[in-house]
Parts: C-alpha cells; structure tokens; sequence
C-alpha cells in the first residue's frame, strides 16, 4: 500500500554561483526563465502538507539564488512544514538572516567544500567562498538557528575528516552529514578526479565511528559511505515512491533528484496536475514502487526490503538497465567489475570538470 | 536521568499533530519521530523550567501510576532524544 511522503526537497533554482564537480542537479538544466513563480510555490507547499509531508528542503542550486526565498519560508511555514534550508551560504547576508529568522525558518543546512580556502574554493569553482561562508556560519550561530554541517567528501579532500567534524562542533552545529559524494550527475563525469581509494574510505569509516564515541550527546554524525567500495547498496531514498519526492525548478515532480536520467520515465509537472495525484498515481512513481518490479537476484533475496535492490539511477548509469540490481551489491553480477572500476577510477588522474550554469532565457 | 535536571525542547524541535496520519510527531532538523501515547505525554510536560522529578511527579499524579515507573518508562525515551540533539539537558 502507497503511504503518504514525509519529505519535500524543492529545488528552487538551478543557479548557483558555486560549480561544485559533483554537483546533484542534471547535466541538461533546466532554464532560468522557467522557474516556478512564488504563488506556485505557495500552492505547492499546502498540498505538500495536505498530502503528509512534515520536512521541507530547500534547496537548488543555491536557494539564496531566488529572491523571494524569505517569503517561500514564511509560506512553507503557514503551510505547516517545518521547513530546512539547504545552502553553501553564498547570497546570505546577516540582514536577510535576521529575515528568515522572523519568517521562521526551522534549521539550516550548510555545505562545506573543504576545511580551508584553498581547498574549498578550488572545489567550489568561487574564490572567496570559503571566507564567506565563515561569516555566515557566525551570522546563524548568533542568531541561533539550528545547524547541520554537511561536508562532501571525496580524494581530494577525505583528509579533511577530523577537521571538518572540529569546525561542527566550533561552529555549534549539533549535526554534521559526512557525505562521501555518489557518483550521479556530475560527479559520474568526475570519477578520475574524485572517486576516493579504498583506504580512504576505510579510513573514513574509522574516524566517524570514534567521532561518534567522543562526542556523543554533542554532536550527532550521519555517514554516507562511499559506495562504489561497499558490499551492500544503499537504500536509496528510502526506496522509491515510499518516503520523499523532488520538485524541480520547473515544477517536475520526481521521484529523486537524479531521476531524470532513467530515460524511459515521463515525469508531471505541478503546473498540470495535483502534488497527490502525481504521489500517488503517476506511472513514473510507480515504476519502482514496492517489490514487483524485481528481478533476480533481489526477486528472491532476504534483503529486498531493506535497500529495494538499490539505487535505479546507479543501475541505469552503470548497466543502462534502471531494473537490475544495483552493482554495489555483492549480490549482483556485475559487483566485481564495479570494484575493479573502482580501483582504476580511484589510481586515476583527470581535471575537474566544473558545473555548468543553467542556460538562460532566449 | 538526575531528578533535579531539566530537560528542554532545544530550538528547532517541536510537537506537532499530524493530521494525516492522526498522530502526535516531534519535528527535529531534517527528522520527524512518530511518538506514542507515552512519548506525547512525557514530553508534553517538558517546558524548560520544570525537573525530570517534578515532571514525573506530574504525570503520576495524572494517570494514576507509580512516580518511580513512570521515571523508568520515560529515561530511556527522553535519553535517547537527547543522543540525538533532541532534547537539551541542564544542568
């Protein structure tokens, strides 16, 4: 039985002044002239809470990008939804803080490239981020807002681990997502540049698990494990159709953000049809709902309810089949193959291929 | 969980009914925990002034239960919120 989301991610915008090499958003995006307006927004955050979401995401791109983002908070809120804000900071003044603060903005996710300029700005593709960012990490701990650190980490800058979990607690976040980057959209472009080592990720693995000791009551650590290197997939959103979906800039409801690259899928927009009619309804939601659509080896493995066979963009990417099992998986057999990729993308050098800006109106 | 500590919903976490799914949830950063009848009642009482003691106290005195199981059905829940960030403690 379909149940109702308890997620939103909207993505606001595709602009961003950062280029992050792995970025979430498509490699096609969509263009600025197509972005909902703020009453459609609004429209779409009641039936959001109508249909059962509590979570709200802000995101992007750089959700700072749009203008009217104070008023999206207090409409998100009047709808009910507590309501996050997923932002590398860049656009934020201590001003338009104080604004999101009186709008009632509920928590603050802030991004973090590296654990230094030199770092965070070569990743970020911004010179000056980095220092920007350290300002308004200051503005929100005055004003109190909740905050999560959310380090992305690859091999260009895994060492910085114990750092970035310092500057956490410094900066009086009461969480950081250490998130070793998964290789969608733009990062699939980037793997020579990025994939971490084995060691690495071990590595990584150890650190979290004693940080976690250590700060216990202080600081909570989610992990997201490189999974090119792991035995089992990860339970991508939760599995399909069951917990969150993704409204893009333009308004197509998604069943996850990469899920435009499973070609076959047709996506609907809330310009021409209800959030819940899109949940519940839509074929591309239902594409990989539940079990049914399982073939071996998940048709019949113990697990299928656990991880619901992966992730379907991965297995799209990777095998140009969004049915099979996702080759992170042991069980699959593609699995050693994966891993001696993985090894070759992870001794390999390449440039970093930046994002490129959505396109802008004709 | 001492008695004379205060336990506190920190800013960003909050009660909430949903209507949807006909329960009590508490909205935490990026989280939403579905709570039972005991975990609503228990937190119903937390309001940043009152003790872990006077809070049990309470809630004894209104469904008829002994004060000391009432302490040991709600330190492990309030425990738990609080390794989560969801619960602030002082002292």
């Amino acid at each position: 039985m379909t149940v109702p989301p308890i997620a939103m991610l909207a993505e606001l915008t595709y602009r961003c002044p950062l280029s992050c090499p792995y970025c979430s958003n498509p490699i096609e995006m969509a263009q600025q002239d197509q972005e909902l307006e703020t009453a459609t927004w609004a429209d779409v955050f009641r039936q959001a809470a109508d249909l059962g979401v509590l979570q709200l995401h802000l995101s992007g791109g750089e959700p700072a990008s749009r203008r009217d983002l104070t008023e999206l908070v207090h409409a998100a809120r009047t709808a009910g939804l507590y309501t996050n804000l997923i932002t590398s900071g860049i656009g934020l003044s201590q001003k338009r803080l104080a604004e999101l603060d009186e709008a009632g903005l509920d928590h603050i996710q802030l991004s973090l490239q590296g654990t230094d300029a030199g770092m965070a700005d070569m990743i970020g593709g911004y010179r000056g981020g980095f220092d920007r960012k350290m300002k308004v990490a200051g503005w929100i701990a005055e004003i109190g807002f909740p905050l999560t650190l959310n380090a992305v980490l690859h091999r260009k800058n895994l060492h910085q681990l114990p750092r970035a979990i310092e500057m956490a607690v410094e900066m009086g976040a009461r969480r950081i997502e250490v998130a070793t980057v998964q290789f969608h959209g733009w990062a699939l472009q980037n793997r020579d540049a990025l994939m971490p080592t084995k060691e690495q990720a071990k590595e990584a693995t150890r650190i979290v698990a004693e940080a976690r000791v250590a700060l216990k009551g202080k600081l909570v650590i989610d992990y997201v494990p490189a999974d090119y290197h792991s035995d089992y997939p990860k339970r991508c959103m939760g599995g399909w159709g069951t917990t969150g979906l993704n409204v893009a800039p333009d308004g197509l409801v998604l069943p996850c953000h990469a899920a435009q690259s499973i070609p076959h899928l047709e996506f609907e927009s809330v310009r021409y049809r209800r959030l819940r009619d899109i949940w519940y309804d839509s074929a591309a939601f239902n594409a990989y709902r539940g079990t049914d659509w399982m073939a071996d080896p998940c048709k019949s493995c113990e697990r299928k309810t656990v991880d619901f066979g992966g992730c379907r963009c991965q297995a799209m990417a990777l095998l140009g089949d969004a049915n099979a099992t996702d080759p992170v998986c042991v069980k699959s057999p593609h699995h050693g193959r994966l891993q001696d990729q993985a090894a070759a993308h992870a001794s390999a050098e390449a440039e970093l291929v930046y994002r490129s800006a959505p396109a802008k109106a004709p | 969980m001492d008695p004379s500590s205060i336990p506190a919903l920190p800013r960003g976490v909050r009660l909430h009914f949903d209507k949807i799914r006909d329960t009590w949830v508490l909205l935490a950063p990026e989280r939403a925990v579905t709570l039972d009848a005991i975990g609503h009642a228990v937190l119903s009482e937390v309001d940043g002034r009152r003790s872990f003691a006077e809070i049990t106290a309470s809630l004894a005195e209104k469904y008829s239960a002994p004060q000391a199981q009432i302490a040991d059905d709600s330190e492990g829940f309030l425990t738990a919120l609080r390794n989560r960030r969801f619960l602030d403690v002082s002292p």
